[in-house]
């Protein structure tokens, strides 16, 4: 197309200047801190300390994965740790009675199932909202769960416990944990399915203008379920995760509140909580930026109480310049 | 009994110079309307004639672009809506302002408390709501819950919120459209006891028999021009209707190849209804464009949601080339060859935050496939080409489609369209807001489609857009469809089967 007179809307500078901001802001700030860590800390650029912060962000990570997804496409998923505690659970009790891989196997499916439950009580509750929806299906999941487990810590046969625990062993030769590999293949592909995927175009589609992509012929109650469950199978392996660091052992109450700072990690890497703009690796930015903040607290010393403080401030910033973004635009 | 209302210092309300405009399109040029204290001001015209606009100017939630509004003669310097109200002015528009699960009480005194300590004086209130319903006759009780009241009840807690603010100037916008016979009745009486009591009033409505009954002065608006202010005694509703219509032709229709006799009905429609929309059947012919015309909320755009499935239709049925359409959906029809560019580009239409691409694309994604990705490069070559055949405008097609104007986001949204080569072409206003080229752009193109073989139906509110581009329109009042014209049509006779059976008698 050529250059045209067409008259467009925006041209203020600042408007751009906020594009920007919102486009990088957020990896400035990881950069400044791996800068401000480096210099006033000698632990922090040790093997160690960097593959321990990969570690970390692995449970959280998973879950943004999801939480992107279902973001993206308008929805919020409240059940994404109720939903790692119960397929963890369902993982735990398979591995008892048929072994490891059939336990794995049966927990990634316990997650998609769950999350294909929750996107189809969202659709036929459509009158509520998905956060209240999601929310009072989180509290059946969890309940679920404490009714399986009569509310101990289930764990696997003694004999199990290495197989169980392989997300914590090292991938030979990359210096990385296989939790942390899990997150990254899951990243990827889930960044493809967003960005080469029909499926992901239709996400975007269904965020952006839930009714102008059903004018368009879109089953925008199949994209729902479809990104619940992602966020399901995105749970189910942080749950694996998380039984296999805490010794083998699945309960109820396992990543209580996570799913909230899942949500906070995508809103602070730039996607937006109006839907239909986003992207898996502004997920993985924030959730980069949220860990190595509690990083630099535990390594400077610092009161960890405040952490708190920080990591909600950064949350209002970025949905305040979405929203003032979102409005400079609309009118 | 009605007791008589206590007399009101008469307060007149002018506008002198008043513009405005949205995106380029204006809709108000230069009015100067004088409302004298205590007479009663009908404000009629077309659809689109700007009257709604008018009246919120008057009424401080409308700024204008150019012009004042004037209290008695003196600038009113109003610029919100609250300026308006403490100036004596409110506005009681279709759409009312009224909290729902609050009582009555509540409401007609919402935003009027004095203080924020020891509560807005519950006795005061009681009393001053009392004697308002002595004066107007309403028999409201004060505690119930005004979500739980019928429409025309709610309408009375509007006006007692106005009069309780002690308007004396009050706009209404259409305050009748939704009240039945007697209702209707009341609310007539009321306007003229308010009146006789020195309140003035200004309304605006499609009824012009009954604008006629109850106005002392009628001012016609034509596409944004105030062509007359007259005494309402000397006119009939046919006399009104000759002067509201004969919008200036800003655009020259294209010629319209004529339907080919042997042409097959395309879509069949027999017998929808659903709401306000009852028993309509129509059919159009492949390479036929049929025009709907009628009064904004006469069921038009209900009717055309109906056909492509996005409202299921409570009886009747749709047929595309003979086959009928089971469980409609928009992805149905949509494989039935059915395409709908939708009346509201914003909230129907467009996802505004994605790029022209993304936006054009997405009814055909799955066209453009190759297992579960999405084929780019066909993409970028099929929207370009189309892009190129509506001939749309942009700084490139990756671009946020909220940066273009509106005449190519409305291109945009037939570029949509098109990648789906319908068979069946449903538009609802196909150039709202739209620049002048644009529009005779869009013209073009939907009688390009028609003499490709397209069916199309095109409901517009410009009764000349429905008579320029349709070899045939059917008229919908209130739900039905009332009456067919031929291309050749007098507007003149057109909106006045819009209007009613009344405009039409008094020929």
């Amino acid at each position: 197309m050529t250059e045209t007179s067409t008259p467009v809307v925006a041209q203020p500078s600042a408007l751009s200047r906020s594009f920007n901001l919102r486009d990088y802001g957020v990896v400035i700030g990881v950069v400044a801190l791996v800068i401000y860590l480096s210099l006033s800390t000698s632990t922090f650029l040790t093997t160690g300390n960097l593959t321990n912060v990969l570690d970390q962000a692995v449970v959280v990570g998973l879950l943004t994965c999801g939480a992107t997804l279902c973001i993206i496409s308008g929805v919020f998923d409240l059940t994404a740790t109720a939903s790692l505690a119960l397929s963890a659970i369902i993982g735990v009790e398979v591995t008892q009675a048929a072994g490891v891989e059939a336990g794995f196997v049966a927990a990634v499916l316990a997650g998609a199932g769950l999350g294909a439950l929750t996107g189809f009580i969202v659709n036929v509750s459509t009158a509520v909202n998905a956060f209240i929806a999601t929310l009072a299906v989180s509290i059946v999941y969890r309940g679920v769960a404490l009714v399986i487990t009569g509310g101990a810590i289930i764990y696997p046969l003694t004999d199990q416990l290495d197989g169980v625990q392989v997300f914590t062993d090292d991938v030979p030769g990359l210096g990385i944990t296989v939790a942390t590999a899990t997150l990254l293949v899951v990243a990827l592909v889930m960044g493809v399915v967003l960005w080469a995927t029909n499926f992901g175009r239709r996400i975007y589609a269904v965020g952006g203008n839930a009714e102008a992509a059903r004018l368009s012929g879109i089953r925008v109650g199949s994209v729902h379920i479809g990104v619940y469950m992602a966020s399901g199978v995105c749970s189910a392996l942080a749950g694996l995760v998380l039984v296999a660091r805490s010794g083998g052992g699945a309960q109820a109450n396992m990543a209580l509140g996570l799913e909230l700072s899942a949500i906070a990690a995508a809103v602070i890497g730039g996607t937006s909580i109006l839907g239909g703009e986003g992207a898996i690796w502004r997920g993985m930015v924030g959730v980069l930026l949220l860990t190595l903040i509690s990083n630099g607290f535990n390594l400077l010393g610092w009161d960890t109480t405040f952490q708190q403080v920080v990591q909600g401030c950064l949350i209002l910033v970025a949905i305040i310049t979405d929203r003032y973004i979102r409005r400079a635009r609309s009118t | 009994m009605m007791t008589p209302v206590a007399q009101r210092s008469g307060l007149g309300i002018s506008a002198r110079g008043v513009g405005k405009s949205y995106g380029g399109v204006s809709v108000l040029r230069d009015v100067d309307l004088d409302v004298r204290p205590g007479e009663i001001l009908g404000l009629v015209g077309e659809n689109g004639a700007g009257k709604s606009t008018l009246l919120r100017v008057l009424a401080g939630s409308i700024r204008p672009d150019t012009g004042e509004v004037l209290l008695n003669g003196e600038p009113a310097g109003i610029r919100t809506p609250k300026d308006a109200i403490s100036r004596g002015v409110s506005l009681i528009s279709q759409e009312l302002a009224l909290v729902p699960a609050r009582t009555v009480l509540e409401n007609v005194f919402l935003g009027s408390w004095d203080g924020w300590a020891g509560g807005h004086g519950r006795a005061r209130d009681l009393q001053t709501f009392q004697r308002l319903q002595e004066e107007t006759g309403f028999r409201l009780a004060p505690d119930a819950i005004v979500a739980s009241l019928p429409i025309g009840r709610q309408q009375q807690v509007e006006i007692l919120k106005a009069l309780a603010r002690g308007a004396q100037v009050l706009a209404l916008d259409e305050p009748t459209a939704v009240l039945a016979g007697h209702e209707k009745e009341g609310l007539l009486d009321l306007i003229r006891k308010l009146a006789e009591g020195g309140t003035t009033v200004v309304f605006v409505s499609h009824f012009l028999d009954e604008v006629l009954s109850i106005a002392d002065r009628v001012a016609v608006l034509r596409d944004g021009d105030l062509v007359a202010t007259d005494d309402a005694s000397s006119h009939q509703p046919a006399s009104l209707v000759a002067m509201m219509v004969g919008r200036q032709v800003d655009v020259m229709y294209p010629t319209l190849p004529p339907v080919p006799e042997d042409a097959p009905v395309a879509l069949s429609v027999e017998g929808l209804s659903r709401g306000m929309v009852r028993d309509v059947s129509l059919q159009v012919r492949a390479g036929e464009i049929l025009g709907v015309a009628g009064l904004v909320g006469s069921g038009r755009s209900e009717l055309l949601r109906m056909i492509f499935g996005a409202d299921t239709p409570a009886a009747g049925r749709v047929l595309v080339h003979g086959a009928p359409l089971k469980a409609p959906s928009p992805a149905r029809a949509m494989a039935a060859g059915l395409a709908l560019v939708p009346e509201s580009r914003k909230e129907q239409g467009l996802a505004l935050t994605r790029s022209v691409r993304d936006n054009v694309a997405a009814p055909t994604l799955s066209r453009r496939r190759l297992g579960p990705f999405a084929k780019r490069k066909a993409e970028r070559r099929a929207v370009a080409d189309v892009a190129r055949r509506v001939d749309l405008r942009a700084k490139g097609l990756g671009v946020p489609i909220w940066t273009l104007s509106g005449g190519n986001q409305q291109k945009a949204l037939f570029a949509k369209w098109l990648l789906t080569e319908p068979s069946v072409l449903l538009v609802d206003e196909p150039t709202r807001g739209v620049d002048v080229v644009a529009k005779q752009q869009i013209h073009g193109l939907i009688v390009d489609l028609a003499a490709s073989g397209v069916a199309v139906v095109v409901v517009s509110s410009e009764v000349e857009e429905v008579l320029g581009l349709a070899h045939r329109v059917v008229v919908m009042r209130r739900g039905r469809a009332v009456a067919e014209f031929a291309q050749n049509a007098a507007a003149g006779d057109v909106v006045a089967a819009a209007f009613g059976d009344e405009a039409r008698n008094h020929d």
